[in-house]
């Protein structure tokens, strides 16, 4: 990735008038990427389901009777009922909001915190560095999960409380740490690039330096691990909540779902293989389109 | 060497030390009260409230109150849970079943991965180097919640192949099928690490010395490539070890295998905290002596580390 432009010249066709950027370089591969279509087509679905649950099922998720307890899918409801007599299908589709808020929100949170220490600890170096770094070492000596245990139940804000703020916080303050190392490595590989020499003896600052010529070349991996670790917080998140730390109460949520099919799973087993069956997706969605986005920019990993 | 060692321990040190803090700090922190937290709703009596206050050393400063958690983690002693067992015997009764659990995912997931590693790295771009690839994305997508429950059903429950639930008695065989869902974590990663690292050695100017030499290409492969390509594989097991604690979390908790993971999802349904502190408190111990053991194995391995 060393010198894109010159490869991106060599690759544009005669008449197409300026080189390609890294980013439209990227795009000019993913396009004809198959995966990157059926990932984003299928990301696209689960955004659509989050936002507007009621497109997908005009049925209500809270709307349960007893009498259809365990009932096969009939009518209206794709997927049968599950111990509580509640429209699976609907349940799952209104899930999918909060498992999507979740994952994105947590994501963003580690996001930023990562683009900081990355950016902080890679452009000052020495004394700056050392320090960030310890600190990251000290945050990825817990174990996530176990870590995201103990901190969601200290979070959240007793009765009457969702767990969607108290989720998101522990996500997102857990899970940073491979975006900081990440942005980390490319900053400390940018800085010492021939233009940020130049364009530091045409005076400009520390600021401008960072966020006008060091950031935008080396941001590409620290999106591509953002992209993975959004389906793993989703991920986390359904865990968290299987294990009752996560979403509580009234919330729906594919792994509260999980949890409470599970034990019923001879019963019926439609409870507990939908919800399993939208997770999945979700998660591979997201890790197909970060394999893609990867590839894309990065093609020595091919 | 030495040099190394020594500045591996001093982060090491700062690291256990910074992160048993900042899990003493997110549990016990800003309680209001924690004595009327204890007895609920009862009025608690002053003489009890000074004998409390008095063992658990609450009128001291925040500083001090870590240094008693810290000796006492140090010391064996976790204290009890809500019910009154003692948390240390509890850990004492439920570690050899995780460590059995666990040793059976690792010696699978790495049989598996090394073997199917190779193979793929081998025929690169071939319809089963393909297929191994799309298998294990497949693996990555599968979070521990969903496999777990599924497998349960299917494999136990339908077909009836392995025991649905391994409460009673823990044998090789009852803790197969959890053992092969806590491996489909951590065999993907391994699995493509392998196949990376084995692809780059297999261009290495020593394996053309050794097909040079005349040796048979099995040879060359399974011993000359291998040896070198384990290398970066073996930095994932410190990694691998936090999936795995996580993995036995869910897992126990699906089988019913009274080991560690089990009774910490006991402790956090029941909110009980102390078990839940001294289980993760201990874990995250055994995480990082675990991570700075692979540190050391690693740097003894590839000599070019050190001199980093």
């Amino acid at each position: 990735m060393s010198d894109p432009n010159l490869i991106a010249m060599a690759e544009a066709p005669a008449g197409s008038g300026r080189p390609r950027s890294l980013a439209g370089d990227a795009w000019h591969d993913l396009r004809r990427n198959k995966i990157f279509w059926a990932s984003s087509v299928l990301v696209l679905v689960v955004l659509l389901m989050a936002l507007a649950p009621s497109l997908f099922t005009s049925a209500d998720p809270a709307a349960c009777a007893l009498s259809n307890k365990h009932k096969g899918p009939a009518g209206g409801a794709l997927f049968g009922y599950d111990f509580q007599g509640c429209d699976v299908f609907a349940r799952t589709v209104h899930g999918t909001r909060n498992s999507i808020e979740v994952g994105f929100l947590s994501t963003l949170l580690a996001g930023v915190i990562g683009l900081c220490f990355g950016l902080a600890a890679g452009y000052y170096g020495g004394a700056v560095d050392a320090v960030l770094s310890r600190g990251i070492d000290i945050v990825l000596g817990i174990p996530f999960l176990l870590g995201a245990v103990v901190f969601s139940g200290r979070l959240s804000a007793g009765e009457g409380d969702d767990g969607v703020t108290a989720v998101t916080l522990t996500l997102g303050l857990l899970a940073w740490t491979s975006a900081a190392r990440v942005m980390r490595s490319s900053v400390v590989s940018a800085k010492s690039q021939d233009y940020v020499a130049a364009a530091r003896m045409l005076g400009a600052g520390p600021l401008r330096l960072m966020f006008r010529h060091i950031l935008p070349n080396s941001i590409a991996p620290f999106i591509v691990v953002l992209t993975l670790m959004l389906g793993a917080n989703i991920a986390a998140e359904a865990t968290l909540s299987y294990l009752g730390v996560g979403l509580k109460g009234e919330a729906i949520s594919w792994g509260v779902q999980i949890a409470d099919a599970q034990g019923q799973a001879r019963v019926a087993a439609g409870p507990l293989v939908w919800p399993s069956v939208f997770l999945a997706a979700t998660v591979l969605a997201f890790i197909m389109l970060g394999d893609a986005v990867r590839d894309a920019f990065d093609p020595k990993l091919r | 060497m030495f040099r190394y060692i020594v500045r591996r321990l001093l982060q090491m040190i700062l690291t256990f030390f910074g992160a048993t803090f900042v899990v003493f700090a997110l549990m016990f922190a800003n309680q209001d009260d924690p004595i009327q937290a204890l007895a609920g709703e009862k009025p608690v009596s002053a003489s009890l409230r000074a004998a409390l206050t008095e063992r658990y050393h609450l009128d001291e400063g925040f500083l001090s109150q870590y240094w008693y958690y810290m000796s006492n983690l140090l010391t064996g002693d976790l204290g009890v849970t809500l019910t009154g067992r003692d948390i240390s015997a509890l850990l004492a009764e439920a570690w050899p079943r995780t460590l059995q659990l666990s040793l059976m995912a690792i010696v699978l997931a790495a049989v598996l991965a090394v073997t199917a590693g190779v193979w793929s790295a081998i025929r690169r771009g071939g319809a089963l180097d393909n297929g191994i690839l799309a298998f294990t994305l497949l693996l990555l997508a599968m979070p521990i919640v969903v496999l777990a429950p599924v497998a349960q059903l299917v494999f136990g429950m339908e077909l009836g192949w392995f025991p649905a639930t391994a409460s009673r008695e823990i044998s090789f065989y009852t803790l197969m099928l959890p053992a092969i869902v806590l491996a489909t974590t951590v065999v993907a990663t391994q699995l493509r690490v392998t196949r990376t690292s084995v692809v780059e050695n297999l261009r290495a100017d020593y394996v053309r010395t050794a097909r040079a030499k005349g040796l048979t290409p099995r040879r060359v492969t399974w011993v000359h490539v291998l040896r070198n390509s384990l290398i970066p594989v073996i930095t994932l097991i410190g990694v691998d070890l936090g999936t795995l604690m996580s993995g036995a979390l869910v897992t126990e908790e699906v089988f019913n295998i009274p080991g560690v993971g089990f009774n910490l999802a006991r402790g956090i349904r029941n909110e009980d905290g102390p078990l839940v502190v001294g289980f993760v408190s201990i874990l995250v111990i055994v995480f990082l002596v675990v991570n700075l053991i692979v540190d050391l194995l690693y740097a003894a391995l590839d000599p070019r580390i050190r001199y980093e």
